[in-house]
């Protein structure tokens, strides 16, 4: 095995198993692990403490349970969370930090259903002015307070300043390596890009960051062979099940870029500097744009897009439409009739975690490619 | 000027009503500044600054109500936007679609001829504010993006723990600092602060009048129906700022007092039961959910959606003022929450609770599972949940309504019975 198939296997191991991911670090450190709910949680703060901050994004399930405290209506990620709280999934974490940019998380938040301790803050939503600094960074106070109480650790200003830049320095890898991704699509396949990059959610970061700087360097060193497929960005939530993204692979379609919540709209930009680091946290959401969940009067998410695809020769984007997820459904109408006007083209497909068959996208791909 | 003393309240709110919207049409003739708003954003700095309002949730309510949604929902339905987004929203959108139609071609598309709603002119700027739910942040940011116009947005974050913090109300007192600039910006004019300290003071004004009306429904039997401020709402949301609210709201509290001095109650014949109705009207069906009830003997007394705009404050205190708008029940957490329901069975002396799960708001339907069953516990009324939409006709099945109700009933009956048993 190569060093760039060893490298694959580790992490899409990881990504696939966060439960081992838990029990290494806590046999390695003695230390346990804190939940991370989506969207855009400052885990910086976690990982100052010394502990893991594990990302909860659901997963590929048929949903009983939670029916019962869910109405058909709620975004499919969120249901598939409701189940695995039910069934204790998450009861291992020793807390959960609970954005709530937007009414469903609101809720949820106030309807955890396992035994963890959930601790709540708000991102402020007119984010252009420094009041919502000042606001934003006085929640993160909260809740940096708030864990220090639940782990019994004291987390530092000078800890935190550290673990911003062991993750700005694990951003800049993962720009990097979905930079080269683009150039390598003969083995960074779909799957496997997203693999490498959900497997930031289940390690101390340096750790893979030196995984993924290690992969870089192993992939620059190989020539750039011609691909005769098609490439296109990914925008929504997540491109999840897997299925979804082997449909891609199957039909010769490459991904050079992302806008997913779940992938690069994490390490687009980076914490800024400043001496504050929860100053800095909150500055990130300031500057952050091109979200759905992130308020933007003058929606630059699809000019962004555009711009997107230009950047990577993409030769369409794929809309990954979270089901059930109003911010999303909101935010298409406008993009999509921006690119009608640019002449770009379009997939729109749903991404329904419960779903176990997948014959509607698959025609729906297959048409698309030939369309192209 | 119509003489409107002699007018009585049901009148006086047609009469306001149409009145709003001819000045926002009029505005526009006189090429003066339309801004619409979301239904729970302070209007206080608008009306101080003279621009004509239009409050396009009750606009969508409207057209529900008088069945013309699908046609609307239709064009936001071609436009890109998923059936499952809020009705309200889609109502909007689409008719702003129709609106935009005609400035640019200058003909006036059938559906927006044929609309059963108040024609409403396009704005110059909105101005929203996320109290009762993000979905308004979303919404607001496509008119913005889509007439290219400004928009001013209020954002008060949602109250995880309460009692609200100064820190939250220090960032929504900073922003209204930011909508008076960027009002000065779109009006061209300096922002007059003694107007503002009285519009401020109208609104309390206006929503003591409200508060008066919807304490009566304590009386037992009870001379107002919750169903009439429903109706009464619309004022609420479009006047507050001005005396057409105070005024209307005065009569009907006056009405009222006189029938209860003369014993003339809201429920004609006896009333048997009394429900807490919790979450929006359904609009397009509001004839059948109301004599669904009726018909049992069901009278509606508590409601805690009037209560969102209870915006009592201290003129002139913006910090006051901040946490008057945050403080909505639905933009706190679920404690908070169960307790100003609560506070709404009890105030209605309810015999049972309707929770309407609305396809169309996910922040006043997630929570019901977890809320009927603490309030339950709490004060061991049977409950029921039905499925429905506030505009989109297509979410709501009458008969269904029917049995939930009918399940109700039995069981406020059977608790009723009990009680006298003992």
């Amino acid at each position: 095995m190569s060093r760039i198939e060893t490298i694959i296997s580790e992490l899409s191991s990881i990504s696939n198993n966060p439960r081992k991911a838990m029990e290494d670090y806590k046999k390695e450190t003695g230390k346990g692990s804190v939940g991370v709910m989506p969207y855009y949680a400052p885990e910086e703060i976690i990982h100052a403490a010394g502990f893991l901050p594990v990302g909860i994004w659901g997963g590929q399930k048929s949903i009983s349970k939670a029916r019962a405290y869910l109405p058909p209506f709620a975004c499919s990620i969120m249901q598939s969370v409701m189940e695995m709280q039910l069934e204790g999934v998450y009861d291992d974490l020793e807390a959960v930090l609970f954005p709530v940019p937007c009414d469903t998380l609101k809720c949820l938040s106030q309807k955890w259903k396992g035994t963890s301790p959930v601790i709540v803050f708000t991102h402020p939503q007119n984010r252009k002015l420094e009041a919502a600094n000042k606001f934003l960074a006085e929640e993160y106070r909260l809740v940096r307070e708030k864990l220090e109480t639940i782990l019994n650790v004291k987390i530092t200003d000078e800890a935190l300043n550290q673990s911003i830049e062991t993750y700005n320095e694990n951003r800049k890898v993962m720009r990097e390596f979905t930079d080269l991704a683009a150039n390598y699509p003969q083995i960074i396949d779909p799957r496997i890009r997203h693999a490498i990059i959900k497997a930031r959610f289940f390690m101390e970061k340096s750790k893979h960051t030196a995984m993924v700087k290690e992969l870089n360097s192993e992939l620059k060193s190989l020539p750039v062979e011609a691909f005769t497929g098609k490439k296109v960005v990914l925008t929504g939530i997540m491109a999840e099940p897997n299925e979804v993204l082997d449909i891609l692979k199957d039909n010769g379609f490459a991904v050079v870029a992302d806008d997913l919540a779940q992938e690069s709209r994490l390490f687009r930009n980076d914490v800024p500097s400043g001496t504050d680091p929860l100053y800095r946290l909150a500055k990130w959401w300031q500057e952050f744009d091109g979200c759905s969940l992130a308020t933007d009067a003058k929606k630059s998410r699809g000019p962004m897009l555009m711009e997107m695809v230009k950047g990577s020769k993409a030769d369409a984007v794929v809309v990954c439409m979270m089901k059930f997820c109003d911010p999303e459904e909101f935010d298409y109408p406008i993009y999509y009739r921006q690119f009608e006007e640019a002449g770009i083209k379009s997939l729109f497909i749903e991404i329904d975690l419960e779903t176990t068959s997948f014959e509607q996208t698959k025609t729906r791909v297959q048409s698309f490619s030939e369309m192209l | 000027m119509t003489d409107t003393t002699a007018m009585s309240a049901k009148e006086l709110l047609g009469f306001y009503q149409e009145e709003l919207y001819e000045e926002a049409r009029r505005a526009k003739k006189e090429g003066k500044l339309v801004c619409w708003s979301a239904s729970v954003a302070p209007s206080e700095f608008c009306v101080a600054m003279d621009v004509a309002m239009i409050y396009p949730e009750t606009h969508a309510a409207g057209i529900g109500a008088r069945k013309g949604a699908l046609d609307v929902l239709e064009v936001a339905d071609e436009k890109g936007y998923n059936v499952d987004t809020c009705s309200y929203a889609r109502v909007n959108l689409g008719y702003m679609e129709l609106l935009k139609q005609e400035a640019l071609t200058g003909i006036t598309p059938e559906k927006l001829e044929k609309s059963p709603a108040a024609r409403i002119p396009l704005p110059d700027f909105v101005i929203t504010c996320n109290n009762i739910c993000n979905t308004l942040l979303k919404w607001y940011e496509n008119l913005a993006v889509e007439l290219n116009i400004p928009c001013i947005i209020i954002d008060v974050p949602f109250n995880h723990t309460m009692p609200i913090p100064q820190y939250a109300k220090d960032y929504i007192a900073e922003q209204f600092k930011e909508a008076i600039t960027q009002l000065e910006e779109i009006c061209g004019k300096k922002f007059d602060y003694d107007k503002f300290l009285k519009v401020q003071e109208q609104t309390q004004r206006s929503v003591a009048q409200w508060n008066r009306i919807a304490a009566l429904s304590s009386h037992k039997p009870s001379p107002l129906n919750g169903f009439d401020l429903f109706n009464y709402m619309a004022l609420i949301v479009c006047a507050r700022s001005k005396d057409y609210a105070e005024i209307t709201f005065k009569k009907f509290a006056d009405e009222l007092e006189e029938n209860l001095n003369k014993g003339i109650f809201a429920f004609k014949g006896n009333e048997q039961k009394r429900v807490t109705w919790e979450g929006i009207a359904v609009w397009p069906h509001l004839g059948h959910t109301f004599k669904g009830l009726k018909n049992l003997g069901n009278i509606m007394t508590g409601s805690a959606y009037p209560g969102l705009w209870n915006v009592s404050y201290t003129p002139g205190d913006m910090s006051s003022m901040a946490e008057a708008y945050t403080r909505i029940y639905i933009n706190t957490c679920l404690d908070n929450k169960v307790k100003v329901l609560s506070d709404v069975i009890s105030g209605g002396k309810c015999d049972g609770v309707i929770y309407h799960q609305n396809r169309s708001c996910k922040l006043m339907s997630f929570l019901n599972v977890e809320t009927a069953d603490i309030l339950q516990k709490e004060n061991g009324l049977p409950y029921v949940s039905f499925d429905g939409d506030q505009t989109d006709p297509r979410n709501f099945s009458p008969a269904q309504f029917d049995t939930r109700i009918q399940a109700l009933d039995e069981m406020m009956k059977q608790n009723k019975e009990g009680v006298s048993n003992e």
